[in-house]
């Protein structure tokens, strides 16, 4: 008979604990929602974590993917609060598709780098190297950010690229070549910045000129406009920008 | 009783397709479709999913002849092992073979010293792939159609004085043809549908690597209208091989 009670006042207890989460009240705890681009990870969960100290109560919640997948993913329908962008135009798209609320705004930007095996075996010196023959080149596809960026330093320097294969986002750039299948691959500066130790990178002075904007927006009908709101501004805010700097972006207008 | 389930069961099946065809761009398609990419795609696949299931044939006829025929210690475990692809998730499969035939694998590495051969990144790599998910349909399908058989028409033949080769020849192989056949058709659908393991192990580069399943995942980043144009184009192949394969093989001729 305890036992039945006990079970009884656990099941109720259960039961208004999952109302309280589901209506989402004031005083209870909030889950943001935010569609971030993979290249965005180390940085944005530096974000959560200062984000949620100085936010009692609210919980980040990311979908870290490709910046196209997750424009595909808004744009059939997904909720979430807060979508940020490895490049512009697929923040148009997610502008042109009615996803967004407000205007976009930039908040750090990246370029591309040589991401070579520790200690630059093939001695890598230039872009220009990356053609040589006898070299296993790894690319994102053109589809991608990271892969159109990296078309575009061809099409600049005239050096055309004998790609060994045209990866789907950049981390799987960086997997190839740590894991020595490639000697290197063209990936952003954050990206090598993480994997500092397995890969070395090879700066070249071309990647400036295909430099790719970060926007971040607030997405239209968020379940928490509020708090995305917040969270964008805390993103282009000092606090933001100090980790996104950490690992290698830089800020807008620099 | 059963109507109710088993409408929903064809109702999963089919309305994902339908529901792809409703999306599609029709006017946009016919040209869609006979682009460059998309034809090299589609020439890629059949081609690497025929070797395939070469392969499946020429490796995994023995290896059923001597799971149904054998009786030895750890022969169930064997049996399991032989099943590890079907069960593994492909990325992981990938990984696995990326790390034995990579560079750095032992045997990749001892290959490319050996003889030059570099495994990775090539068309050879996109068979290894394919072969490693798809053969377990075939072992499974000939074991079982060998084990119902039962090996009495086998031990008639030995005891006729007909050698063990003869014996395999003349009364195992046909006895086991309508079971390779299906077999067969499932490791060339297996083969053709590849892509985790594909995309870990081989990368995605055009006319290469970049196989039907993998020129979708590319395209949908960029012109979801020709990543779905592509993928009616794999429907349609898939659809032809059923039909084409469905009476002799997969419902059983018990000829």
């Amino acid at each position: 008979m305890k036992k039945t009670l006990a079970a009884l006042a656990g099941l109720a207890l259960l039961l208004t604990g999952c109302g309280s989460a589901n209506s989402g009240g004031d005083s209870g705890s909030k889950t943001l929602t935010v569609f971030a681009a993979a290249s965005l990870t180390e940085s944005f969960n530096a974000i959560k974590t200062d984000f949620e100290a100085a936010h009692p109560g609210v919980t980040v919640k990311y979908n870290f993917a490709g910046s196209s997948s997750l424009v595909q993913q808004l744009s059939n329908g997904a909720q979430a609060d807060v979508f940020a962008s490895a490049d512009q135009p697929n923040m148009d798209k997610a502008v042109q598709a009615g996803v967004i609320d407000g205007s976009p705004q930039i908040f750090a930007t990246n370029k591309l780098t040589i991401a070579v095996a520790p200690g630059n075996p093939k001695h890598i010196a230039s872009f220009a190297d990356l053609a040589k023959g006898g070299l296993t080149v790894v690319v994102c596809a053109p589809q991608v950010p990271c892969g159109s960026a990296a078309q575009k330093v061809e099409q600049n320097t005239g050096v055309q690229l004998k790609p060994a294969s045209e990866e789907q986002d950049v981390k799987q750039v960086l997997t190839k070549v740590q894991a020595g299948e490639a000697d290197a691959g063209l990936v952003y500066v954050t990206d090598a910045a993480t994997a500092t130790g397995k890969v070395d990178q090879v700066q070249f002075p071309e990647a400036a000129q295909a430099i790719n904007n970060y926007p971040i927006a607030v997405v239209k009908n968020a379940p928490q406009a509020d708090l995305a709101k917040e969270f964008e501004q805390y993103v282009l805010g000092a606090q933001g920008q100090q980790q996104l700097t950490k690992v290698g972006f830089v800020p807008p207008g620099h | 009783m059963l109507w109710i389930p088993a409408a929903a069961a064809l109702a999963l099946v089919v309305l994902p397709v339908v529901g792809l065809l409703v999306r599609t761009d029709l006017t946009r398609l016919p040209g869609l479709i006979v682009s460059t990419p998309s034809l090299t795609a589609l020439r890629l696949s059949l081609e690497t999913a025929a070797v395939s299931t070469l392969a499946c044939i020429v490796l995994g006829v023995p290896l059923a002849v001597v799971l149904a025929r054998s009786s030895f210690r750890g022969l169930r475990v064997l049996r399991a092992i032989v099943l590890l692809p079907l069960v593994l998730p492909p990325v992981v499969g990938g990984l696995a073979l990326l790390y034995l035939l990579g560079r750095k694998g032992f045997l990749g590495y001892a290959l490319s010293v050996a003889m030059g051969v570099q495994i990775p990144f090539t068309t050879t790599a996109v068979i290894i792939a394919q072969t490693f998910v798809a053969m377990p349909f075939l072992v499974v399908s000939l074991e079982g159609a060998l084990r119902n058989a039962g090996d009495a028409y086998e031990q008639v033949a030995a005891t006729l004085g007909a050698k063990p080769w003869t014996v395999f020849r003349r009364v195992t192989l046909p006895l086991l043809l309508p079971a390779l056949g299906s077999g067969a058709v499932l490791s060339f659908a297996r083969a053709l549908g590849e892509f985790g393991a594909t995309i870990t192990f081989a990368g995605s580069l055009d006319g290469v690597t970049r196989t039907l399943p993998l020129a979708v995942y590319t395209q949908a980043e960029s012109d979801i209208d020709s990543a779905v144009a592509l993928s009616l184009l794999l429907i349609v192949v898939a659809v032809v091989v059923i039909a084409v394969a469905r009476p002799r093989a997969l419902e059983g001729n018990p000829s």
